[in-house]
């Protein structure tokens, strides 16, 4: 497979592109994190239905398109650099990635057809570095879990959760389940929803196939899916600022001029295509090459997450004391970074688990 | 006969690489240094038997001695010359920048006279650019060509020049034309190495190895069908083989046989018994993120141009990130090792303290990494020139490298 996008995925691309400029601008985030909603239901249904985005991953007999990683992450990199909240990496990638791998024929009949539609929110809560704090009891019959789960992404909106326990098992916990309390967070990044799962012996179903292969997977796919909206952001923080560059005038000439800035935003470039060649090869690997695909989900998200941090800060201090305001967008791009860094696996955390991977 | 696939040429290359290639270079090869032309012999064999299986030139045109095919076969051909290492040192420069320089600049005559020879391998070339006053702003150079006649006569100095002591002609840059500002009074030259009047001396570097030149001209002849393009327009040609230079380093780093790659460096980690070091490991890591992103990104670039989209000034982030890559790669060392950096028992740690040596000539060689930030920024990003004090003024009134003010 080739790193270059195919037609179907530029055009694709292009599409998802228009969308977020038509119907999901900036503007319309900052009322929509006014409003203390996660997520705009309009903009979330035309995403899953009219563009098909979170069928994506699902083969068509589960009501899917089964298009694949490499669209995923197509579709990814243009919200990531609108900053579209969406559901879609918790319910799209996460959770329809775990079911997949699971393959709990009952689970993936009963889920995906609404996860692959949008009419159904799922999300996967994988707590930390993997170390889930829930504990499975109850009986054969009626098993409970009890325990804490947190940060966990749009845990206060999903319908359905999915829950990584001591040992490894997955369970199905339904939203309106007994026992089960939901606390949104105070998110830093305002465009993702993060809430506490608190479970009090909780009625819960069990899924089949390998929990903690599954959970793994669901690990990397978070990696992906993350480096593709980082790159997209890196993208815009780079577009961003390149202008300012060209059309800010300091001491006679534009500060584009000056090598202090030029230096930075070549920094910026090259740090952005380093990230994109790193996304490009571990979709494909994804889709064609699967013993690759959790070194190289790693190297996109190191490649990825670290850079745009650095990106989002140099877009604040290239832009000056503007780029400080609430204004400016430049400060919803930082603390997206800020968090990206850490969300689903610390830096550090990385890179102990590509060591593993590569066996050092 | 119908023409052979892309597929079926991979197939041809790797059967004829698996049967006449070397796998690793020989142990105790130094054509690396300057001082030595004992491997060149050898090197003109091995080219002259690739050349005639039709693996040299690959898109170069048949008339000039090329094989007229396309990129998707040079692009396949070095993939599987990846898994070898070919002993063709001598030939890269001649092939990788003089020589597509003529192919797009050159007269007919000289297409035919230098091309066929330099692809086989019979005539070795190289190229002279830099002077002690003249790195980072090639443009202000000083070697100068007087014409007398149809002819010229050089004069000047030129330094880190690889390959000078075994290679038969030069690409020279000299100015033609003082009274013109600096990018307008160059013109590009061929240069026979052999003529009466150049003196090629080893310049030994920071590693203590010689693997470039300097070269001393003096009075030196230049015949009728030296110049390369017109009269001086040869800033123009520069500017074409610098660009193919940066690709080229650019896309080297990463082999299997680097000291400063994450392959070595792992194993050297479990033989001194760091590997279980919780900070060796995330360096490692690390190192084989950045490594793998590089090499990725040389992909890409290779992919696009395949796909009818040319590098063009993105040869400069390939050429910056290698750089980063490599010192990067010696803080990884510095882990690594430990105290064996300040003094070394084995061939094989001494092999890593001498990259670490070397890595700060690869953020100079081919271009600064300062140089590559203001070509990513200007042409890539397309930010404001720097003022350039210097582009409109006469080279004669200027000030340049680090001559004292004139009078």
């Amino acid at each position: 497979m080739s790193l270059v996008l195919n037609a179907e995925e530029e055009s694709l691309r292009d599409s998802v592109r228009r969308f977020v400029a038509d119907r999901s601008p900036i503007p319309a985030i900052r009322k929509l994190i006014d409003s203390g909603q996660a997520y705009d239901g309009a903009v979330w249904q035309q995403l899953a239905g009219q563009l098909g985005l979170a069928s994506l991953l699902i083969p068509e007999e589960y009501g899917g398109s089964g298009a694949g990683h490499s669209a995923m992450t197509v579709a990814l990199t243009e919200l990531g650099a609108g900053l579209v909240p969406s559901p879609l990496l918790a319910s799209g990638v996460l959770a329809a990635g775990l079911l997949l791998r699971l393959g709990d024929e009952q689970a993936s009949q009963d889920l995906l057809p609404g996860i692959a539609s949008g009419e159904l929110v799922a999300t996967v809560a994988l707590g930390g570095a993997g170390h889930p704090a829930v504990a499975a009891g109850g009986t054969a019959t009626e098993p409970r879990l009890t325990g804490e789960v947190s940060p966990v992404l749009n845990g206060a909106e999903a319908d359905v959760l999915l829950i990584g326990v001591h040992g490894g098992a997955v369970y199905r916990v339904d939203g309106d389940a007994a026992g089960l309390t939901r606390e949104p967070l105070t998110s830093t990044d305002h465009t993702r929803a993060l809430a506490r799962i608190v479970l009090d012996d909780t009625p819960a179903r069990p899924l089949a196939g390998d929990g903690p292969a599954a959970l793994a997977a669901a690990a990397d796919l978070a990696n992906l899916a993350l480096a593709a909206e980082q790159c997209g952001a890196m993208a815009a923080c780079l577009a961003m600022t390149s202008e300012y560059a060209r059309l800010r005038v300091a001491f006679g000439q534009p500060i584009g001029a000056f090598q202090a800035v030029k230096h930075r935003l070549a920094d910026m470039e090259t740090a952005w295509e380093l990230a994109r060649a790193a996304l490009r090869a571990a979709a494909t690997s994804a889709d064609a090459d699967p013993d690759r695909f959790s070194a190289d989900a790693s190297v996109a998200r190191l490649l990825a997450s670290g850079p745009y941090f650095t990106a989002a800060a140099d877009t604040i201090q290239l832009h000056g004391g503007i780029g400080f305001t609430w204004e400016h967008d430049a400060h919803l791009y930082y603390k997206n970074a800020l968090a990206g860094q850490v969300l689903l696996g610390t830096p550090g955390d990385q890179l102990d688990r590509l060591a593993t991977t590569l066996g050092v | 006969m119908s023409r052979e696939t892309v597929e079926e040429f991979r197939a041809r290359a790797r059967a004829w690489l698996a049967e006449n290639a070397p796998r690793r270079a020989a142990d105790g090869d130094d054509s690396e240094d300057a001082g030595a032309t004992s491997g060149i012999a050898a090197q003109r064999a091995f080219q002259a038997r690739l050349y005639d299986a039709g693996f040299v030139g690959i898109t170069w045109p048949a008339e000039y001695g090329g094989q007229g095919l396309t990129n998707a076969e040079q692009i396949a051909f070095s993939e599987e010359a990846r898994h070898f290492s070919l002993p063709v040192g001598a030939f890269i420069i001649g092939l990788g920048m003089p020589g597509p320089t003529i192919l797009e600049c050159g007269s007919e005559e000289q297409k035919k006279r230098y091309l066929p020879p330099m692809l086989r391998g019979e005539e070795i070339w190289c190229q002279l650019f830099s002077e002690p006053g003249a790195g980072s702003d090639v443009a202000s150079l000083q070697a100068s060509a007087v014409r007398d006649g149809d002819t010229w006569i050089l004069n000047g100095q030129k330094v880190w020049t690889s390959g000078a002591q075994y290679s038969d002609f030069g690409a020279v840059l000299a100015r033609t034309d003082p009274a013109q500002p600096k990018h307008g009074g160059i013109s590009m030259f061929i240069v026979d190495m052999h003529a009466p009047g150049v003196t090629v001396r080893p310049l030994r570097v920071a590693t203590g190895h010689a693997p470039f030149n300097e070269v001393f001209f003096d009075n030196v002849r230049l015949d009728s069908g030296a110049l390369i393009g017109a009269e001086n327009k040869g800033w123009d040609a520069a500017v074409v083989m610098l660009r193919n230079e940066r690709i080229a380093i650019g896309s080297m780093t990463g082999s299997r046989n680097n000291p400063l790659g994450f392959e070595v460096l792992r194993e050297l980690a479990v033989k001194l018994d760091r590997a279980g070091d919780p900070v060796v490991r995330r360096r490692l890591a690390e190192l084989y993120a950045r490594e793998r992103a590089v090499a990725l990104f040389a992909r890409l670039l290779r992919e696009e141009a395949m796909a009818g989209q040319p590098p063009g000034a993105r040869g400069s982030v390939a050429k910056l990130a290698g750089a980063e890559l490599g010192a990067f790669a010696v803080r990884v060392a510095m882990d690594v090792l430990g105290d064996a950096v300040a003094a070394t028992s084995t061939d094989e740690l001494a092999a890593v303290v001498v990259s670490m040596v070397a890595v700060p000539g690869g953020a100079i060689a081919g271009g600064t990494n300062e140089i590559q930030r203001n070509i990513i920024g200007e042409r890539v990003l397309g930010l404001a020139k720097d003022p350039g004090v210097d582009r409109s003024t006469p080279f004669n009134q200027l000030r340049v490298g680090t001559q004292k003010k004139k009078q």
